[in-house]
């Protein structure tokens, strides 16, 4: 797998104004290195790449929960990858997942994590202890909470939405499913970006901004020509973090189901109803790899987006 | 003038309609758990205690709460050592491969939290003996969650300036001790942020805990709170309402505690 | 009286213990002085989810049955392991569980599940565990036929039957009254359904039929929708091997969601919705819907004026029942004038016990007549297997015993194989397809097509 990422240029990452120093600055050196970096490394080789390895295995496999498939898997090859290219619902899915994760993680999270995190960059007091408090609370709350929060805000009968907005019976979730799962999804994960954005502008050091404004340069030049640069690094993780994580996420089942009419399977919820509630394992590992390879391609899209960019 | 008029509000309209969104979701969580009969509907709550009452006769509500803190905090510790460690050696030593393999570390990781992976880490947990136990737990979603930690943290390890650690080499500290009294507090803001994130990530998680432990008294509380149904499925939102209430304060009071005490903020420490 | 009842509970232990005991010493390290460890699951959690019979587990099987076994010398501790999630969730903990040969002694599954969990192996036949006493087990004789076939796969009994239930016609009597149709009403055919929801309709009765249809309610859909109604056209899902495809019933189920949604008879959105069953059984309460197909747990959990999750304080009042009609009479399965569906849990043992003979006993005093009068007492009345047993439990409830004796005897079952669910969530697609105005006949073909896919090809597949 490995191999199959073309090496980023470590310019991308590094480029920060801390360059020039001596990069091993405490004298660590490879061995001692080598040790620190051992005991995640070890827990990551037995806890995370060797089951990972095995859901890879298990997607060549018809393995299945129960059933004489249970008892005797049989190899199948690439059968799983072929039904899945040849599933309308797996299609569909895939779709979905891009609209969502375009709509809710790269649209919704990361720039309105970025307008709260820039609002409140100088600010003290009240006003910045509220708004983060509740961005940060609609993040932390476990989502079987949150699930039946978005229920009664959705809800086309007695949702507050629609009492708020005077407009009873709107029916939110089947008439404008998608939307409403990106809605759901940005309040629900905009507080990580808004935190890495916040302390990601809080690393531009505030003499460059001093001297920009000096400068008359507006809002807008000085976020381009000073704070952009100097986050680089920050807006590129964060986009690879919200949209792998997005493609996995789960979270919209609990509202929708995968409703009204599959309109909001993304894939998380495909491959959890595949695997959890059909029993198909083999099937679910296969979908599993395949939505790896798809964040493989966007993570590659990403590094190559910002490096042309610099 | 009339700009700067403007543009005030214009912030403070921009302030108000963020507080709105994020606000107007938690109203059912601070009205239903304080009504009789709860509905979906967000009412004025007649402030009754009976649903708290329940919940403190539940027999494993409470013990589920302790559950959930022993796996979020073992959780967050483990990741956050480790991480810190593991990401302070990547960046400021080149290793082979090295950004090749975080990358496909975190995309692996993907696989690992989704629910295709359930078979692969029952018998792993199975085989080493970790089944049942809250240890084995904390290791697999520790697993899980640090390669996205590494590279968050190496964003914050990349970006501080390395004379500190030069000038404390100078007067023969050690590797550790560098690590320890210079470079954790310059990124303890992303430290602070890799803790609550993993937090998060354990409080809620269902799936793993469910099928790993079978004891019920080591159950966390997100498993217990999908007991609160009835035989046919439906929510009883009486405890659900109140539970949840329940089940979300220690979150926010780790959240706020790890705020205070190690700030999300950049500003001071040795930066300025 | 707690101790008279127990000196009975010691009695017929005793006496079901002797007839054991000829049947030599059990396995394990048990028996005079070694403490024998028992476990028992089920999908019941204290405070949650079947609250009462992890109560009734907890509080009354564990000790009495310890003290039972004490009577006869042996040391045996039993605990209970509470599950109360999803049942799929449960489902797949055992799997896992009984795969790597572990998990606890007595496991209650779904009936559904025991061919799957036969055929991968987890579960195995009750003879050949715990000897042969499990297949002369006193409690078979109550047990009615249909009931044992439950617990059968291929022709060997895999566990013990806990209960059964039947699923029915409820409607508002109310509501009925205003309309002009009599408060005893029993329809005979699928057009007397149609006709008593128009009246209802031009009656004012917002949603005058709730038929669960779409892929939100999940296997409600399937078992309180397509397939009473596909039994009902004369059709079952799988028969003789082969998987029923686009057939002339499957047709005429979806055509009756057809004119029920299409004809403005149901709320088509209330099926998308993904909380529309709990608001269907809200709207029941509240008056608003005139007829419902539910399984006698609507009774006993959703409209029970004291337990429910809606509550109608005038359920024995308000609510009528009546038997699910074929589309004509004599023209469902088997020639029936009336059908329904059933299912129904079952109790087994784990082949890996370390005390397979005690975990027996143990399963088989949760099934006599004592705890099973002790776990239906105070207002948890179900239908139990035992037909001794029901009897005597079912004779103040009017739903129960209707369901027990007229509808029992027209019952049908699923198939117990691996690819249903599946296949139940191809027929739920179906419904949702006619609901949302597919026309029946194409929402059946694009079934068939996509039970070809499930089911391994068109070669098991008839249509």
């Amino acid at each position: 797998m490995a191999r199959t990422t073309s090496p980023p240029d470590p310019k991308v990452l590094d480029a920060t104004p801390a360059r020039g120093y001596s990069s091993d600055a405490a004298g660590l050196g490879r061995l001692r290195a080598g040790a620190f970096v051992a005991p995640a490394l070890a827990l990551i080789a037995v806890f995370l790449v060797f089951p990972a390895l095995w859901v890879i295995y298990l997607g060549l496999m018809n393995y299945r929960l129960t059933g004489i498939a249970a008892a005797e898997p049989q190899f199948v090859g690439l059968d799983n990858y072929l039904k899945a290219l040849t599933d309308p619902g797996f299609w569909n899915s895939t779709v979905l997942t891009f609209q969502f994760v375009l709509g809710s993680a790269v649209i919704g999270q990361v720039v309105l994590g970025f307008t709260l995190a820039w609002l409140m960059r100088n600010r003290r007091g009240a006003l910045k202890s509220v708004v983060e408090g509740v961005v940060i609370l609609a993040w932390i709350l476990p989502s079987a909470v949150v699930a039946f929060l978005w229920v009664a805000l959705l809800d086309r009968d007695s949702g507050t939405l629609n009492a708020m907005l005077g407009i009873p019976g709107f029916a939110w979730l089947l008439d404008h499913p998608m939307l409403s799962i990106i809605l759901f999804n940005t309040w629900r994960g905009t507080a990580f970006s808004m935190m890495l954005y916040g302390a990601a502008l809080g690393n531009v050091p505030p003499s460059h901004l001093e001297s920009a404004r000096l400068a008359g340069a507006s809002g807008w030049q000085q976020l381009r020509d000073v704070v952009f640069p100097h986050i680089r690094g920050h807006i590129l993780t964060n986009l690879l973090l919200i949209s792998l994580w997005t493609f996995n996420d789960f979270g919209p089942f609990l509202l929708t189901a995968g409703g009204p009419e599959n309109k909001t399977e993304i894939l998380a919820v495909y491959v959890y109803k595949t695997a959890l509630q059909s029993g198909d394992l083999g099937y679910g590992a296969a979908i599993s790899t395949i939505i790896l390879l798809i964040n493989l391609v966007v993570a590659i899209f990403y590094l190559r987006l910002l490096r042309r960019r610099r | 003038m009339t700009r700067f008029v403007a543009g005030r509000i214009g912030f403070y309209t921009l302030v108000a309609l963020l507080l709105a969104f994020f606000t107007i979701p938690l109203l059912w969580l601070a009205s239903a758990p304080f009504t009789s009969n709860p509905t979906y509907e967000v009412r004025l709550p007649d402030f009754t205690w009976e649903n708290f009452q329940i919940i403190l006769e539940h027999p494993y509500a409470l013990g589920s709460l302790v559950n959930s803190l022993i796996l979020a905090i073992g959780t967050a510790v483990l990741v956050v050592v480790m991480s810190a460690l593991a990401a302070y050696a990547l960046s400021r030593v080149r290793l082979p491969g090295r950004d090749a393999l975080l990358y496909a570390l975190l995309l692996l990781s993907s696989i690992i939290t989704g629910t295709a992976a359930m078979v692969p880490l029952f018998q792993l947990a199975i085989e080493l003996g970790l089944i049942d136990s809250h240890t084995g737990l904390i290791l697999i979603m520790t697993g899980g969650l640090l390669p996205a930690a590494i590279f968050m943290i190496k964003d914050f390890m990349d970006t501080t300036p390395k004379s500190y650690e030069e000038s404390a080499r100078v007067f023969g500290a050690s590797p550790l001790q560098i690590v320890r009294h210079v470079v954790v507090p310059v990124v303890r803001p992303g430290l602070a942020t890799i803790a609550v994130w993993t937090i998060a990530n354990v409080w809620g998680n269902f799936l793993m805990p469910y099928l790993l432990l079978s004891d019920v008294e080591k159950q966390p509380a997100a498993v217990i709170m999908y007991t609160l149904y009835t035989e046919g499925g439906q929510a009883n939102l009486k405890v659900l309402s109140t539970f949840g209430l329940l089940y979300s304060v220690p979150v926010v009071l780790m959240y706020l505690f790890v705020s205070k005490k190690y700030g999300f903020r950049f500003h001071g420490g040795i930066k300025r | 009286m707690v101790r008279k009842r127990s000196i009975g509970v010691v009695a017929v232990l005793t006496a079901s213990a002797l007839g054991l005991a000829a049947c030599g010493q059990s396995s394990g390290d048990g028996g005079e002085g070694g403490a024998i460890e028992l476990t028992i699951t089920q999908n019941a959690i204290a405070g949650g989810k079947n609250a009462a019979a992890a109560d009734h587990i907890a509080n009354w099987v564990i000790p009495k049955f310890q003290e039972a076994q004490k009577a006869k010398g042996k040391n045996v501790t039993v605990k209970f392991i509470p599950s109360g999630v999803d049942d799929e969730q449960y489902k797949t903990k055992l799997s896992l569980d009984l795969k790597s040969g572990k998990g606890a002694d007595v496991i209650d599954i779904d009936g559904i599940w025991a061919g799957e969990f036969a055929e991968a192996g987890y579960i195995k036949p009750l003879a050949e565990v715990a000897g042969p006493e499990a297949d002369s087990w006193e409690g078979w004789q109550q047990i009615p036929e249909a009931v044992q076939g439950l617990a059968t796969f291929n022709g060997k009994k895999y566990a013990l039957p806990i209960g059964t239930d039947g699923r029915v016609l409820y409607f508002n009597k109310t509501l009925f009254e205003k309309a002009g149709l009599p408060a005893d009403w029993q329809p005979t055919s699928w057009q007397e359904i149609l006709d008593a929801g128009a009246k209802l309709k031009s009656s004012g009765v917002p949603v005058p039929i709730q038929i669960n249809a779409g892929t939100a309610m999940g296997e409600a859909t399937t078992m309180q929708g397509v397939l009473p109604l596909l039994a009902g056209a004369g059709g079952e899902v799988q028969q003789d091997d082969k998987w029923t495809g686009a057939s002339q019933p499957l047709k005429d189920t979806l055509g009756l969601y057809q004119k029920v949604y299409g004809g403005g008879l149901g709320d088509p959105r209330l099926q998308q919705e993904a909380k529309g069953r709990d608001k269907s059984f809200q709207q029941f309460a509240e008056g608003k819907v005139g007829i419902l197909l539910e399984g006698d747990y609507f009774w006993r959990g959703v409209v029970n004026p004291k337990t429910g999750v809606a509550p109608m304080a005038d359920r024995d009042q308000v609510v009528g029942y009546a038997k699910i009609p074929a589309i004509e009479p004599g023209k469902g399965i088997r020639g029936q004038d009336f059908v329904s569906m059933s299912g129904g849990a079952l109790r087994t043992l784990n082949p890996s016990s370390k005390h397979p003979k005690e975990a027996f006993e143990l399963m088989a005093f949760t099934l006599s007549p004592e705890a099973l009068k002790e776990e239906t007492k105070d207002g948890n009345v179900r239908i139990t297997p035992r037909s001794d047993v029901n009897k005597e439990i079912l004779a103040g409830e009017p739903l129960l015993t209707f369901i027990s004796e007229q509808v029992l005897p027209l019952t049908a079952y699923r198939p117990p194989v691996a690819v249903y669910p599946q296949v139940s969530v191809a027929l739920q697609e179906a419904t949702a397809a006619v609901a949302g105005g597919t026309a029946a006949d194409q929402a059946a073909a694009e079934y068939q097509k996509k039970l070809e896919g499930i089911v391994g090809g068109a070669n098991n597949v008839a249509s």
